[in-house]
């Protein structure tokens, strides 16, 4: 399969690997994906609680190209975002920024709930309520 | 030396011409073009000439004699018309067929076919090695069974089955005993004779000949293998298959054949070699990796490892200078991982980390080590990557884990 140049560069020069501490209260993190499906995304941000700007993010991913490319660029948009505007960002977002072929559309799927599955980890840990809209479905 | 890039370590899909196979081949697209069924002149007569040659040349290799070959378009072919030939012509007599879960698609997806039209079909599991039970195949014998299909060596792992064994228990039951030779035949010694296999599936594009052509194997002799055809026409190869011979793709089949013959043996131990120097170079840089399918019982020229933690396609896009293989979902058309790693017992997590290395004739021990460094490499960098191999470093067993799947 033929690869986006953004997907190729993203791979190549993936950014913001890495992790931050679990246990820090300003530290949302967001596991998602599934060994025996062939991908998972770890996706970790550390948010200040009092402007709620997203001020570090970091991930490692287990997954194909377009899997990676989609978590790296996630951390790139998400950084210095607020949480609501962190929220807003759509998995067609990512599709079109990286021209995803509709085989990998799951990829940047994942992508967004790792998005919203940190800043929902995040939120539990200051006692904020995630609303329905905001939980990661499955 | 330096190496050439890319390198091709895929042999198990196909193998280049050999350039004494194509000198062969040349002449007879343009000065001896006859079709070899023209029995009223000379040039039919070169076409026909070359095609007994070819013919020789395969019987020879497998231990069979010349009228026993059947040629055909590849061997999806010979295994639909192995299979369906008999089906047919002896579904009065039984209508059961057993064959095994690690079978190539053209064997299994022909017998799914064949259940659709009223027939029984036994899918024997296969050891953790990857290899038939010999117990459970007598055990699946029923009176109506009137066919064993079982694979003489696998595309993925390189298995071999005890095939020998498994021809023994058909003639003892008097069931016919067919077998996919594709990867077997040219690579490791086949005899349809020792072997008692009543018909046998061979490719010529996986031993160095070109695609589109292949052969069947039918018995004539003790017993003799009588079966319908599934092409209808001119009534070619004595009514088994129709259709204007492909002398060029048959004479190319034959010098493969020929030449695998008889550098077979000397073949063999160079590819086991380099096989050896790959796994060996693998393990010893890498942890957690996994070898698939017996190593003892293997063709001299696969590998199949699965490096745990490590996505088989992120794999493939960091290794794009070498062309190998991988079990990975995200490889398949269908987005499954290997069925054949499945049914092994290897989990799904790491068969999405399998890659299949296939040696061949025209590989080096530099492009090996090329490769060992290049895999080292990649799956270091991607395990920096992992979250599965970071939570495997702090002592969380994977395994146990509640994953949310979708």
């Amino acid at each position: 399969m033929a690869y986006s140049d953004k997907v190729v560069e993203h791979y190549n020069n993936p950014r913001n690997v890495g992790s931050l501490p679990k246990e820090d209260p300003n530290v949302g993190t967001g596991l998602v994906g599934a060994p025996e499906c062939g991908d998972v995304m770890k996706l970790q941000m550390k948010i200040n609680p009092e402007t709620q700007v997203i001020e570090e993010a970091k991930f490692k991913t287990f997954g194909c190209g377009s899997a990676i490319a989609s978590s790296s660029l996630a951390t790139e948009w998400v950084k210095g975002k607020t949480v609501e505007e962190a929220l807003s960002i759509k998995n067609t977002d990512i599709v079109r920024e990286l021209s995803l072929p509709p085989v990998k559309i799951h990829c940047s799927v994942l992508a967004e709930d790792a998005i919203k599955a940190a800043i929902g980890d995040w939120k539990k840990k200051h006692g904020i309520e995630v609303p329905v809209a905001e939980k990661v479905a499955h | 030396m330096a190496v050439k890039l890319p390198i091709y370590m895929d042999n198990h899909a196909t193998t280049p011409v050999d350039p004494r196979v194509v000198d062969a081949m040349l002449p007879y697209f343009t000065e001896k073009f006859g079709n070899a069924a023209s029995r009223n002149h000379s040039f039919g007569w070169a076409g026909e000439e070359a095609v007994e040659t070819a013919r020789q040349q395969i019987a020879s290799l497998i231990n069979a004699t010349p009228k026993e070959i059947i040629f055909t378009s590849g061997a999806t072919e010979s295994d639909n018309l192995m299979i369906k030939g008999i089906a047919e012509m002896f579904r009065e007599k039984g209508n059961h067929i057993i064959t095994q879960a690690i079978e190539h698609k053209a064997v299994l997806d022909t017998c799914k076919r064949l259940e659709k039209d009223g027939f029984e079909v036994t899918y024997l599991p296969v050891q953790k090695d990857g290899r038939v039970n010999l117990d459970e195949l007598k055990a699946a014998i029923r009176p109506t069974t009137i066919l064993i299909t079982i694979m003489y060596a696998n595309n993925e792992i390189g298995i071999i089955n005890p095939i020998a064994e498994i021809g023994k228990i058909a003639k003892e039951h008097g069931i016919f005993f067919a077998s996919d030779g594709v990867q077997a035949v040219g690579k490791i010694p086949v005899d349809v004779q020792k072997d008692n296999i009543d018909l046998l599936a061979i490719s010529g594009h996986k031993i160095y000949g070109p695609k589109g052509v292949g052969a069947l194997y039918v018995r004539r002799r003790n017993p003799r293998v009588q079966l319908s055809a599934i092409i209808d026409g001119g009534g070619h190869e004595r009514g088994m298959r129709s259709g204007t011979l492909n002398v060029t793709g048959i004479v190319g089949l034959g010098k493969a054949c020929e030449l695998c013959q008889q550098e077979m043996k000397e073949e063999a131990v160079r590819l086991s070699g380099l096989r050896d120097r790959l796994k060996k170079g693998l393990e010893a840089k890498l942890d957690e990796v996994f070898i698939n399918g017996s190593l003892e019982h293997r063709l001299p020229n696969n590998l199949n490892m699965s490096f745990a933690y490590v996505e088989g396609e992120s794999l493939l896009m960091g290794i794009n200078d070498i062309a190998v293989s991988s079990g990975s979902a995200c490889t398949s058309a269908t987005l499954e991982p290997s069925y054949v790693l499945k049914a092994l017992g290897v989990g799904e997590d790491l068969a999405h980390t399998s890659i299949r290395f296939g040696l061949g004739r025209f590989n080096t021990e530099e492009e090996v080590d090329y490769v060992i460094d290049k895999m080292v490499q990649v799956v270091t960098k991607l395990r920096e990557l992992s979250p599965l191999y970071e939570m495997a470093k702090e002592g969380i067993d994977i395994s146990k884990m509640k994953w949310q799947t979708a």
